[in-house]
This record gives structure tokens, sequence and C-alpha cells, in this order.
């Protein structure tokens, strides 16, 4: 039956292996942008005092960090409907950086949930290390992974510490500016300043990361970096970067959020410039390479394309009915 | 490595660290046990709350409005839960058992993704509507959510069921060299998502999630009412779990009967192994087995055991008719799964199996005669069956993977040479410390969690807790520095 509705030994489009390069970094790309700004929110989270500050944070994240995180899931779930082979190295290349980072997201999502659960100082103390810990070590281990991956090099090197480090960053940028756009204005310009800095460490600490790894050849990556698209991408970052900070300061922090959101989406797109023709370079496995049979992935993309579509439009409407301001009672009516 | 030993894989000499073979499979029966009491909390769950929710939004009666909020809460913390312990699951996959991953990845990936877009992305976003959207949607909407959510957490198990399916009874699919590997190539997809064993194993997986969530409602509402008497909306909660009791409970063994029967068929080792059966012959049906002698704790043999025996039921219930059916032996095969471990594990979920009939009958008479909140007996006896029907869904997938050894995939590939070669014992041990230490925690803050719960709402219910400090009762132990 299925033989007639989909082509056995050809794929649907001839570029289809790199279609599905591109979905499963768009995928990646959705979980480091929305995901970040839970990260960062979580860090934030640290900086206040008053239990009125707290809960107003807690409000903005309880409604959908459980739905950006699934974005974690879809980019991995993805990656192995269609690169299995690469899903499976770069695990377990990175076994105790990967269980790290679940005892991380587990953490973080257990903190905020149990710390309602009761009235206790003490009890809210341990769930708020959970939520902050969780927060800060979950990009810094997932930039870890990442910096690995991209660059072939060990846990401890500079590069993939760099890679952990600007994640960290990043993370902070636009749970900033995320926080910024719903709160009022005392704490927005508090905001600023924690936006502000970390988006100066970001942008420096992207252009150390890329020199050193253009000094040392890691991974062979030199070249791509050099490449025209690439140099773009991180003028184009820089750009963003430098900008969103003129806007938090003229108190526009809408705006300011839009161009906060770039950063990590450019630099998802920094990665899959980088990796590719090659999807994991230290096994030099390429998306021809690892990629699955014409039909398990014309069968992928059929059904699931459409359902990635319906997926980003009630993501919209989740976003729509938790848009605006929060104060510590949640999203008023 | 010796067949039906436990500890086979530990060796002797450094029993500190445990094999990477040894520790991944501990370790991933160990975090999905965890997470399938998480996740089958919401697949059963997920009826009561839309009912709850409907009513609460038709009716505005109270007692709809009390059940909703409160088991609302439970599900909200069983949701994280099962979340944060379902993401380690499918990073196993990729860090303990690469081979599996790289083998069967053409038939594991596309439900696994789907499991995400179409059931995970569903749940986490109605439900973040649902727990804090009342007031910022209309009405429709708002029951609505609650239904989408019920949806994914059944689509979820739809998906991640296909993948286990295709485990026991793998089809469609054909075995290709590629880059110098044996690798499972996809031929004939509606083959390989709708496997035999599909059908039978969501069937008894989502009824046995209503099972055990009715009894833990049954048990909670029984606990309630036991305090307070008459409250209205826990006996109507009493009451209704009572009822899916009733209609769920034989359902489950009408239908793990035939389905045993399903098992013959299609994994005779396995089902030759939860009935300890070793030569082929004619097999007896061991209705109740009782260890004569410790030794038959670890290794059952007839001789071993004292039983209640149907002769020769077995034959006829495996071949569907025949009293003198030849049922393939446990003799017959090099290597058997674990036969004590799948032996044990069926006679529990079948023995409470048969309970939890006896319960609902029992409910069923006193609801009949209108003395369901009357029976102290019968408050105490569900309230001490509440966890049971999470023993019973477990020990039943014990039975399923322990039984399927030593295949990951049924007569495909082996476990062990599914397991990570880079992987070495200490890091694979270290892991499986980790999961222990901090599931542990999980569950033991569940449980409080649902205590809390069940005192606050006491305390609503104007109940005087003995204890006047409940709130600085002992801390659980929090397994966290991070
Ligand atoms: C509340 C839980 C519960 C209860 C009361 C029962 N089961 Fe069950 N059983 C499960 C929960 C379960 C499960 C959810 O754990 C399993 C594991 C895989 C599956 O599909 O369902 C299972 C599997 C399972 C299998 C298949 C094992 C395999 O796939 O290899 C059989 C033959 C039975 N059951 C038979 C029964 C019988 C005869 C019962 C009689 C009362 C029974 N079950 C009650
Ligand atoms: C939810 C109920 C489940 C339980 C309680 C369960 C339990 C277990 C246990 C105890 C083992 C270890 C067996 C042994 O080594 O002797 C195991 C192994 C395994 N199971 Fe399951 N399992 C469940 C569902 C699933 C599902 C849905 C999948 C796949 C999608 C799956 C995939 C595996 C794999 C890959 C292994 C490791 C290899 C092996 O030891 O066979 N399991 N499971
Ligand atoms: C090896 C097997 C399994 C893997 C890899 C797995 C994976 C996952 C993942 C990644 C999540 C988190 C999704 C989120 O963020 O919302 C999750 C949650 C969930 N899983 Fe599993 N799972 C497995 C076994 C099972 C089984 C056997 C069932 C039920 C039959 C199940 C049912 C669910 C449900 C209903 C959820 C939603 C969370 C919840 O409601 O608690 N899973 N699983």
């Amino acid at each position: 039956m299925t033989e007639s509705l989909l082509p056995v030994d050809a794929y649907l489009v001839a570029s289809l292996p790199e279609i599905w390069f591109a979905a499963v970094m768009f995928a990646l790309g959705m979980y480091v942008v929305l995901d970040g700004f839970d990260f960062g929110i979580g860090m934030l989270y640290a900086t206040r005092t008053t239990e009125h500050e707290r809960e107003t944070f807690l409000a903005a994240f309880g409604p959908v960090w459980d739905a950006n995180e699934v974005w974690l899931i879809a980019f991995a779930t993805m990656l192995l409907a269609a690169f299995p082979r690469v899903y499976s190295a770069l695990l377990a290349d990175h076994n105790l950086l990967a269980i790290g980072l679940v005892f991380a997201l587990l953490f973080r999502g257990l903190g905020p949930e149990l710390r309602e659960q009761r009235d206790d100082e003490r009890w809210e103390r341990y769930c708020d290390y959970a939520f902050v810990g969780g927060s800060a070590t979950a990009p810094l281990l997932f930039g870890m992974l990442a910096g690995r991956w991209a660059f072939d090099v060990a846990t401890l090197s500079l590069p993939a510490l760099l890679t952990g480090v600007d994640l960290v960053a990043v993370s902070i940028v636009t749970g900033a500016a995320f926080l910024a756009a719903k709160s009022d204005p005392d704490v927005a310009s508090e905001l600023r300043g924690y936006g502000t800095a970390a988006t100066l460490a970001y942008l420096g600490g992207t252009v150390a990361l890329l020199a050193s790894v253009v000094a040392t050849d890691a991974g062979g990556a030199a070249e791509a970096i050099r490449s025209p698209l690439a140099v773009a991408v991180v003028a184009l970052s820089i750009a963003a970067g430098l900008a969103g900070t003129v806007l938090a300061r003229r108190g526009a922090y809408r705006a300011w959020l839009a161009s906060a959101l770039t950063l990590p989406a450019l630099l998802s797109v920094l990665l899959a410039l980088l990796l590719y023709p090659t999807l994991y370079p230290s096994t030099g496995l390429s998306v021809r390479g690892a990629v699955v049979s014409p039909l398990a992935l014309n069968l992928v993309t059929v059904l699931g394309f459409p359902v990635l579509l319906l997926v980003l439009w009630y993501f919209k409407f989740l976003y729509g009915v938790f848009s605006g301001p929060v104060d510590a009672e949640g999203y008023g009516s | 490595m010796l067949p039906s030993t436990l500890f086979s894989g530990i060796d002797p000499g450094w029993v500190a660290l445990l094999s990477p073979e040894l520790a991944s499979r501990a370790q991933f029966g160990w975090t999905i046990s965890v997470h399938i009491i998480f996740a089958s909390l919401s697949i059963g769950l997920a009826p009561f709350i839309i009912y709850f929710t409907w009513k609460d939004v038709r009716t505005d009666d109270e007692r709809f409005a009390r059940l909703r909020s409160f088991w609302v809460k439970v599900f909200a913390v069983g949701f994280v839960m099962g979340t944060v312990t379902g993401i380690p699951m499918s990073f196993q996959f990729g860090t303990n058992f690469p081979q599996f991953s790289a083998v069967a990845g053409e038939l594991i990936g596309g439900p696994l993704a789907f499991e995400a877009k179409m059931a995970f992305f569903l749940e986490a976003v109605f439900l973040g509507v649902l727990l804090y959207g009342r007031e910022r949607v209309r009405d429709g909407t708002y029951v609505l959510s609650s239904v989408l959510v019920g949806v994914g957490a059944w689509l979820s198990g739809f998906w991640i069921l296909i993948v286990n399916a295709w485990m026991q009874t793998p089809r469609g699919y054909e075995m290709v060299s590629r880059n110098g590997m044996e690798v499972a190539r996809l031929t004939d997809p509606s083959a390989a998502f709708l496997t035999p064993r599909m059908p039978w194993m969501y069937v008894h997986m989502i009824n046995a999630s209503l099972i055990a969530v009715a009894l833990l409602v049954a048990g909670v509402s029984a606990y309630i009412v036991w305090k307070t008497r008459e409250s209205a909306a826990w006996n109507t909660a009493l009451k209704l779990a009572v009822v899916i009791l009733l209609v769920t409970a034989p359902v489950q063994a009408v239908h793990g009967d035939a389905y045993a029967r399903h098992v013959e068929d299609t994994q005779p080792q396995k089902f030759a192994a939860m009935e300890a059966h070793y030569e082929t012959d004619e097999a007896d049906l061991h209705l109740l087995a009782f260890p004569s002698e410790v030794d038959a704790l670890t290794d059952p043999r007839a001789e071993n055991l004292v039983t209640v025996s149907l002769p020769r039921v077995g034959s006829f219930l495996a071949s569907g008719g025949d009293f003198d059916a030849e049922v393939t032996g446990l003799n017959e095969y090099e290597e058997n799964p674990p036969v004590a471990l799948v032996f044990w594990s069926f006679r529990a979920m079948v023995g409470l199996g048969f309970l939890f009939i006896a319960l609902a009958l029992w409910g069923g008479y006193l609801t009949y005669g209108g003395r369901l909140s009357d029976s102290d007996r019968y408050l105490k006896a569900m309230v001490a069956a509440s966890p049971l029907g999470y023993a019973a869904l477990l020990t039943g997938w014990y039975v399923t993977e322990i039984g399927r050894q030593p295949w990951v995939i049924q007569g495909e590939l082996r476990t062990g040479e599914a397991v990570s070669s880079t992987l070495t014992g200490a890091e694979a041990t270290l892991t499986l410390a980790a999961f222990v230490v901090v599931y542990v925690g999980l569950v033991t803050t569940a449980l409080y969690v649902l205590k809390w719960l069940i005192q606050d709402e006491l305390r609503a219910l104007g109940v005087n807790e003995p204890s006047g400090d409940r709130w600085r009762g002992p801390l659980p132990e929090v397994s966290d520095d991070d």
C-alpha cells in the first residue's frame, strides 16, 4: 500500500537529506532560543531578594518552560530519525556530559514545581538552589557538548568551555530581555544592566572562541569560520547584540527582546554552517553518509512536517494566551 | 555469562564496579520503572481530569471544583516528574545503547520523533493553558485544553509502544550492510508500526494505567472519606473510581489471558519462562504457585513448587483448544532469560489482577447497597490497595522486558551487542548510582507532595489533624547539591 504512496528508492526531493539537516538544526535553534530564556530566568532569579519578585519571575516561567523544553526532545528524536548513527555516536561519546545535562534539566524543572507545594522557608530555599543551579548548569553542559561536537576537542579544552560559557551568557541576555518586556519599570531597568553585561560577555566570548578555533584549527573548522557566510553571521550577531543594548537603554524592551532572540538563533546557524556537510566531524560522518534510507526519510517527512507546522501554530497560540505583563499572581486576566 | 543467574554481569573480583552492560541494563530498568509510574499516572488520570474540568465548567457544582483542583495539582506534579524522567530515557538510547539506536534507528526514530511532535508538544502546551490559563481563555477552550492534554498522554503511549512492540515482534524491515555495519532498513512502514504485538500492548497498557489510577483515586478518596465521612465530593470520587474498576479490572484479566496466548505464538521462549516450563511437552497451567524451598525463589521448577494446577490446561490455552499440544520448553534454548524474575513477576501481576477484581466486586456490592462510605473495612482495604496497581503494572513490564532477554530486538539483536563499546564500567556505575540516589529522592518527594496535598484537603474540609504543626514535619531528603 505504502509503496504506491511513497517512493521507496528515491528521496521525495533530491535534497531531502539536506532539508532534514536544516530541520534538525532548526529544532536545535528553537530549543536554544526558547529554553535559553528559561535558563536566563532561572539564573536571574538568583538576583531577586523579595518573595514578590521571585514569584513574578516564576509566574513568567511557569506556563511555557515545559513546552520549550520539548524542543530538545524534538531535536534529539529528529536527529535519531534521520541520522541514527550520528545520534548514537554523539551521545555515546559524551556519556557523562549528556547525563549531567539531564540531571541539570531535572533539577531545573522540579525546583519551581516543588517550591509551591510547601510553605516552608528551608524547603523553598532547597527548591531555589535546584532551580538556579540547574538553570546555570544545563546551558553550560549543553554548550560544552556542542563545542566538543563541532570542534572535536576534549571536554576541558578552551573551545568546549568557551562554547559552554557562551551559551550561559546568551541565555542570560534573552532571559533578561524576556523578563524586562514583562516586568514593571524598576525591575526592567535592573535587568537591563545584567542584560548588557551578558551581551558584552557573549560577544567577547564568541570572538575569543572563534579566534581560538582558527588558531588551532580545531576539528578542521578554521576554514569554515573564515567563509563569507560565517563571517556575515558573526557580524550580524555583533550588530544585533550592540543594537540590543542601545534599545534596552532607551527602554524599548520589546524591540530589545526581538534583537536578543536573534543571538541564539544566529549561534545555531553558525553551528550548522561549521558542521555542514559533515554532521559529526570526529567520526567523519556526513549528512549523506549518515542519512537513513529513502523510504524511511520520506515517511518521516510526509507524516512529520505537517505536524511540525501545527506545533508552530499552537506555540503561537500559547504565547498569545500568555502575552503581556506578569506579576506575582501570574498573568492577569 | 551464565544464563538465568541474576547477577551474572558482576565480575566477582570487581564487585565495586559493574560491567558496562549490567550497569546499563540496571540503569535502564530502574529509570524506566520510575518514568512509567508518572507516565501512566498521566495516562490514567487524564480522563478524570477531563471529566472533572468539564463538570466544573458546566455545572458550578462545588464537588467538581474541589476534585478538579485537587487532581489537577497531582497531575501537574506527576507531569513534571514524567517529563524530567522521560528525557533521560531518550538519552539512554544513545549514551548506553548506541548500537541499538544505530541498528534500529530507521525503525524506532520515526515513532519517537512523532511522539515528540504529536504528543509531547500537545501535552506540554495545553497543560500550560490548563494550569495557568483559566482566566485567559474561554470556557470552551479551557475544557478543550484538558482534552488535548489527555490526547497527548494517550498518544505518547501509542508511539512509544509502537517502538516497544516492534522490539518484541519486529516486522517490516530487512537487514542491510551500511558503512560496514548491519542495520535494519525500513521496507514496509505499516507492518513495522502495526506489529502483531502493538494492539495487545496498547490496550493492556492503557487499561493497566486506568486500573492503577482508579486504585490511587479510590485510595485517596477512601482515606478522606474515612476521615471526614460526609464529604460529598470525595464520596463521588470514590464511587467513580469503584465503577471504573468494575469495568477495567475484569477486562484486564480476560484480555491478559488472550494476550498470553499471543505471547506463546510469537515469543515461545518468554512464555516458557512465564510458566517455568522446561521440557517440551504438554503444559499444565499453574494457577497458584508457592515455593516449597528457598531454591524455588531463584530457580522455579516444578519439583520445587507447590502448585495448584490444571493439568494440561497450559497446552489448551497456548494452542487455543488442544489439551495435548506441545509447549516449547526452556531446555530448547541455549540462553534463557532469568526465569525466576519472569515467573514470579507474572504471578504477581496475575495475582494482583484477581485481587483487583475482588476489590471491585466488593465495592460494587457495597455501592449497590448504598453502604460504600460506611464500611470501614472497605475504606481501609482501598487505602492499602492504592499502590498495588502500580505494582501490577511494573511487574507486568518486567515480564515483558526481562522475558525478552537475551534479546533487545527479539531474534535480531542481543542486549549485550546493543551496549556502548566506549562506555567504561566506572562511568556506567557512576551514572547508575546517581540515578538511584536522585530517583529515590524524586519518588520520596512525590509521595510527600501527595501527602501534603491530602493534608491540605483535609484541613480545608475542617478535619483537625492531631499534630497542629503539620508544616514542621520531617523534611524529605532532598538529594541535590546541584
Ligand atoms: C494494572 C496492571 C495489570 C494487571 C492487573 C494485569 N496486567 Fe498484564 N501487564 C500489565 C499490567 C497488568 C503491563 C502494563 O505491565 C503489561 C506489560 C506490557 C503490556 O502490554 O502490559 C502486562 C503484560 C502482560 C502480558 C504480556 C507479557 C509480554 O508482553 O510478554 C501478559 C500475557 C499479561 N500481562 C497477562 C495478564 C493476565 C492474565 C492478567 C490477569 C489478571 C493481567 N495481565 C493483569
Ligand atoms: C514502561 C515500562 C517498561 C518497563 C518497566 C521496562 C523495563 C525494562 C527492564 C527491567 C529492562 C532490563 C531488562 C534486563 O536487562 O533484564 C528493560 C530493558 C530495555 N527496555 Fe524496557 N521497559 C519498559 C518499556 C520500554 C519501552 C517502551 C522501550 C522502548 C521504546 C523499552 C526499551 C528497552 C531497552 C532498549 C532495554 C535495554 C536492553 C535490554 O536490557 O533489553 N522498554 N526494560
Ligand atoms: C524507553 C522508553 C521511553 C522513552 C524514551 C520515553 C521518553 C519520554 C520523554 C522524553 C518524555 C518527556 C516529554 C516532555 O518533555 O513532555 C516522556 C514523557 C512521557 N512518557 Fe515516556 N518514554 C518512554 C517510555 C514510556 C512509556 C512506556 C510510556 C507509556 C506507555 C510513556 C508515556 C509517557 C507520557 C504519557 C509522557 C508525558 C509526561 C507525563 O505525562 O508524565 N513513556 N517520555
